[in-house]
């Protein structure tokens, strides 16, 4: 059996492609905006919150990371209309996509403030700054440089688990990949193209991020 | 019309939690296998080989679990393979989880010290002598919990399965919504077996990575 690849479709495509890269990389911002502050303000709810809620925090961060982010979508989608809550695709997207990152930067962001040491929290005291000062001036942004990479990562992740939402028919760029091959009959050629798009976008985004962290995180911080 | 009431529902499930089960065995064990192999070409002292396995396993690392399925389950059939859901999915598991195993293992490596590569050879080991019985095993050893870790990551990568169709768990419970249509408590069922298949495992790689820590 001979089969030959056919690229043909690939120019009438372009459009369709971009859209829904451009949808991909929509929902991967809003998400890692929303996620950052969420996993901060978790990561420190943990740590000195009352008891409530750092059982809460801790509840959330494991259900989320033992169950599987497609299935934590189809709730979101399907399962909440049952009690009354409706949402339209891109905000039940959006809605599932930052809080399975949150709660695995809540962890990381968690692990960074742990890295930060004491003294340096017991000096920013001595100078005489307040409390929300110390945290945002002195203990997060050494926090963040110590947890880039691992952010960066998860992120990226983040990104590529963003393929499923087009389960919920929205027009990402997997969504507009499985319409093209329902147009075209060429299912593995399309794949691979949407596929290498993937790659691309995972390599810029990690590019991007580390450019972004070299820029905002080194000064003032050793 | 047939009635399903709770109980019915979640025998259904936990009947279908058995394909996930397995699905997972077998990705890992062949995960594992591909995995060592990646690992051998990985560590190898050709610089073609080893730039094979790091693009292998950026490859894999950096596109969507999503698309490698559906480029098994639609390219296996242009070289002539007849291709099921199961095998497709089998497979695209498998080469996923090798790629991430690979690399965990490669940690392990990177991590001892030259001294004991430099030992084995002292020893009069030649190189696969070396690796069979001085690195692998304690590479292995103290990779244990990412790896538990991963095992974790790979159980809810099964899900993914049932977009192309295999019939595991969420598969499985989507054709009970369609009947019952009452998704919430289908779906919060899903979110609880597999938190129950999968909280113990996290909390063994907590414990092994508290003992390596403790060290």
């Amino acid at each position: 059996m001979s089969y030959s690849l056919d690229f043909g479709w690939l120019e009438g495509a372009l459009g369709a492609i971009a859209r829904g890269a451009a949808m991909t990389v929509f929902l991967i911002v809003v998400t890692t905006l929303a996620g950052t502050v969420i996993s901060v303000l978790a990561a420190a709810g943990r740590r000195s919150g009352p008891l409530w809620l750092k059982r809460a925090i801790t509840v959330y961060v494991e259900v989320i990371r033992n169950t599987p982010f497609l299935v934590q979508l189809f709730f979101i989608f399907f399962g909440l209309p049952a009690i009354g809550i409706r949402l339209d695709p891109i905000f039940a997207a959006i809605l599932a996509m930052t809080l399975n990152m949150a709660a695995y930067t809540t962890e990381i962001v968690g692990a960074g403030l742990d890295a930060v040491p004491k003294g340096q929290r017991e000096a920013a005291f001595a100078l005489g700054l307040r409390p929300r000062q110390v945290f945002f001036k002195i203990v997060l942004p050494q926090a963040l440089k110590v947890i880039f990479p691992a952010l960066t990562s998860q992120i990226v992740i983040m990104m590529l688990e963003s393929s499923v939402v087009s389960q919920i028919a929205v027009s990402e760029l997997t969504y507009e990949a499985d319409m093209l091959q329902a147009r075209t009959f060429r299912p593995f050629e399309t794949y691979f193209v949407v596929a290498m798009i993937y790659l691309g976008l995972s390599i810029a985004l990690r590019r991007l991020l580390v450019g972004i962290g070299r820029r905002t995180l080194s000064a003032g911080v050793s | 019309m047939i009635e399903f009431t709770f109980w019915d529902i979640l025998r259904n499930l936990i009947f279908a939690t058995r394909w996930t089960v397995l699905l997972s065995i077998a990705a890992f064990v062949g995960g594992g296998i591909v995995g060592i192999a990646i690992l051998f070409l990985r560590i190898s002292k050709g610089k073609w080989k080893r730039r094979f396995a790091s693009g292998y396993i950026a490859l894999f690392q950096g596109t969507p679990l999503l698309m490698q399925l559906f480029l098994m389950f639609f390219g296996l059939p242009m070289l002539g393979f007849r291709i099921e859901p199961w095998t497709a999915a089998v497979l695209g598991l498998t080469f996923f989880a090798s790629a991430y195993l690979a690399e965990i293992w490669r940690g392990g490596v990177d991590a001892l010290p030259r001294g004991q590569w430099d030992a084995g050879a002292s020893l009069g080991l030649h190189y696969v002598q070396e690796l069979r019985l001085i690195i692998l095993p304690q590479a292995f050893a103290i990779t244990r919990a990412p790896v538990v870790g991963f095992l974790v990551q790979l159980i809810k990568a099964t899900a993914l399965t049932s977009i192309i169709g295999f019939e595991e768990l969420l598969r499985t419970s989507n054709a009970i919504n369609n009947a019952t249509f009452e998704p919430f408590t289908v779906y919060g069922l899903v979110a609880v077996i597999f938190f129950v298949l999968c909280y113990p495992l996290t909390q063994y790689a907590r414990s092994l990575e508290a003992r390596a820590a403790a060290r």
